[in-house]
């Protein structure tokens, strides 16, 4: 038996955008046991649900996360437009789909250039967000933020995408998706890529389960659960499978969240095709009465947003479950028995946002 | 192939909260997520399991008065450790025996209880206070 | 299939073409149309009803009808356009440009103009007028069904005496 000794991991880590602290027991080279702990970004957004009327909690909920923004935005509204019985025009929820996948294409390059950059490919880095910069423009002309969208509200959307911007738009990603398929051979193809990603951190479709991982982190290990199936926004109108691997490696969590980034494309120009004319909004009166728990898709996996409201303009509850906080379990089985060096490619793998996962 | 069944939502007695979870745990379900709230003076404790395959999702609801102590799921479900300590320190639910107890350290805060509203925290600190000349008491 | 040096060819493009970056701030940044930059506020529209304050999620709007000031902290506005949506003269709206970067905190106040301020207070005291007209009308109307001897117009007519006496000795009892 080698000798043991305790790694403190984080929170200032180069690999990690964010701060989240593991205390890595090693025996020698190898992790035998991983401890997170967080809370080093804790702003209390889920108790300003007291102090705001739901309207304005929108633009709280949005506040979350940098990234995913736009999925906060989506599922609290959807959660309060449930409670209140609330039909929103169909042209609004096919808005809402466009811009969801759009987030969660800048979500998927951003975490693809960082997930380069912890191999040490750098150049790799930079030509992923060069790709993610033409999504990122393509929603601040859409929306007028970059990260922060502002465009939902209880009853529907605020702004329209005309018929000429989104030709536009479909026209541009079809270049964004020759790059994203060449970026795909560098990413897939290439045998440095592979000898780092293959093989590193295998999490088994049953410990994927057992410990309740989502997104594409419990996809790559097989789980083939997409909340987007459920049909909210207009994802019922719109053709797609679940990307599902079964390897359950760094690899197979990599090759599906490039495959998914091909699927938003294809979505997105489905829905366009099929975008019907219409208002934008209904006009929504009273006050949400009632609880729900509303799941969606976001980049990083099945988000769970449960309000809580008593016929009162301020809700009792909003309670934000991100994709980050279910998956830190599985972050930690797969850490168990991986190297040391391998540990800042393993903790990007589960796409780690942490300041959404302490909201 | 949309699949969208209505949410399910179980209430529980305390005493039947770790064989539900058991059960529910058995019949294949994931474990999706443990959250409380505060309404009307009680404390409501949201245990929710997710079918991968049908999209149900179901949750136990177990309402629990603000000094009963609730005994951990972490035994069973061993992922629902950081939503338990998220629980004990959002909202000073006394959670019993989670196998990894962050001791209101999980998220750094120097607030204890922040989303539990000042009168129900007013009347905790009151009862377990009675509570404490009570037992003073018995034993003198 | 592995193979490698597959990048190479990217690289080789990339080091020959133009860059895609832009040279900033020699070239200036061009926002789209829809940016979200800043709060414009035309303010001699504005009727200083407070909607925007009590709708703005940092709270960083400051109106005073007074002296009809509309103030807003821009380092606090997270240009998240509420307030402009829910303005019922519309005369806020979010226009492209990023507020700029400063040593501190400030507030920027803007004061309708001399001309507005005028208009706005002739109209209010007409309005004054007029309320005190009416509350006198009805005063006399109350006074006549009193004379009818009911127990119910002695209530009202003490009701309208309270309202009558409220406004003008609150205000000493206040200054005192």
């Amino acid at each position: 038996m080698g000798k043991v000794s305790v790694v403190p991991f984080g929170p200032q880590h180069p690999v990690l955008p964010e701060p989240i602290h593991l205390d890595l027991v090693l025996e020698d080279e190898k992790v035998i046991e991983a401890v997170p702990s967080i809370g080093f970004v804790h702003r209390g957004l889920e108790s300003l649900i007291v102090k705001k009327d739901y309207n304005e909690m929108v633009y709280v909920a949005e506040r979350t996360c940098g990234i995913c923004s736009f999925g906060h935005g989506m599922g609290y509204v959807e959660a309060v437009e449930k409670i209140m019985n609330v039909e929103i025009p169909a042209r609004a929820r096919y808005l809402r789909t466009i811009w969801m996948e759009l987030s969660r294409m800048h979500s998927h390059l951003l975490w693809l250039g960082l997930l380069a950059d912890a191999f040490g490919y750098e150049s790799l880095f930079y030509h992923c967000w060069r790709i993610r910069e033409q999504v990122l423009d393509m929603i601040e002309e859409s929306t007028g933020g970059r990260v922060i969208f502002s465009v939902n509200k209880v009853g529907g959307v605020m702004k329209d995408i005309d018929a000429q911007m989104l030709g536009r738009f479909v026209e541009k990603l079809g270049d964004v998706e020759e790059q994203i398929c060449a970026i795909r051979k560098n990413f897939l193809g290439d045998r440095t890529v592979q000898m780092r990603l293959c093989g590193v951190g295998v999490l088994t479709k049953k410990q994927a389960h057992d410990l309740g991982c989502a997104g594409p982190f419990g996809r790559a290990s097989g789980i083939a659960t997409d909340m987007r199936i459920r049909g909210y926004g207009a994802y019922a109108d719109l053709d797609f499978e679940p990307i599902i691997r079964t390897d359950g490696d760094s690899y197979a969590r990599c090759a599906c969240r490039i495959d998914e980034l091909l699927q938003s494309i294809d979505l997105i120009r489905q829905a366009a095709a099929k975008i019907p004319a219409g208002d934008l909004s209904v006009p929504v009166k009273g006050n949400p009465d009632g609880e729900y728990f509303m799941r969606i898709e976001q980049p990083r996996g099945e988000a769970v947003y449960y309000v809580k409201g008593s016929g009162k303009p301020y809700l009792n509850r909003l309670r934000i479950r991100t994709p980050t906080f279910a998956n830190l379990a599985g972050l930690c089985e797969t850490l168990k028995g991986a190297d040391y060096a391998d540990v800042p490619i393993l903790v990007l793998t589960i796409d780690p946002c942490i300041s959404c996962t302490e909201r | 192939m949309v699949k969208c069944p209505e949410n399910e939502l179980i209430k529980i007695e305390k005493g039947e909260l770790l064989s539900k979870c058991m059960e529910l745990k058995k019949s294949g379900l994931r474990f999706s997520q443990a959250c409380a709230a505060f309404y009307e003076g009680n404390y409501e404790l949201s245990y929710s399991f997710a079918d991968d395959q049908t999209y149900e999702y179901k949750t136990l609801r177990l309402t629990a008065g603000l000094k009963e102590e609730i005994p951990s799921v972490t035994d069973i479900i061993p992922t629902a450790v950081f939503y338990e300590n998220e629980m004990a320190e959002m909202y000073g639910v006394k959670i019993n025996m989670i196998s990894l107890d962050y001791k209101n350290r999980l998220y750094r805060i120097t607030e204890e209880a922040p989303l539990l509203p000042k009168e129900a925290k007013e009347a905790k600190e009151e009862k377990s206070a009675a509570q404490g000349s009570e037992a003073g008491k018995e034993e003198a | 299939m592995s193979t490698i040096l597959n990048f190479t060819g990217t690289l080789l493009k990339n080091l020959v073409s133009k860059p895609v970056t832009k040279n900033y701030p020699e070239e200036p940044a061009v926002y789209p149309e829809r940016s979200r930059g800043h709060i414009v506020i035309d303010v001699d529209q504005c009727i200083s009803c407070g909607l925007c304050v009590r709708s703005c999620p940092p709270r960083c709007i400051k109106v005073d009808k007074n002296e009809g000031t509309w103030t807003i902290n821009r380092f606090d506005c997270i240009a998240c356009g509420y307030c402009a949506s829910k303005c019922p003269k519309k005369c806020l709206s979010l226009v492209p440009g990023y507020q700029k970067p400063g040593r501190s905190k400030a507030a920027v106040t803007y004061k309708k103009s001399a001309e507005v301020m005028e208009a706005e207070r002739k109209k209010a005291e007409e309005m004054a007028q007029r309320k005190a007209a009416a509350v006198k009308a009805a005063g006399e109307k109350k006074a006549a069904a009193q004379t009818g001897g009911q127990a119910a117009g002695a209530a009202a007519q003490v009701q309208a005496a309270q309202a009558q006496a409220a406004a003008p000795v609150k205000a000493p009892s206040e200054n005192q």
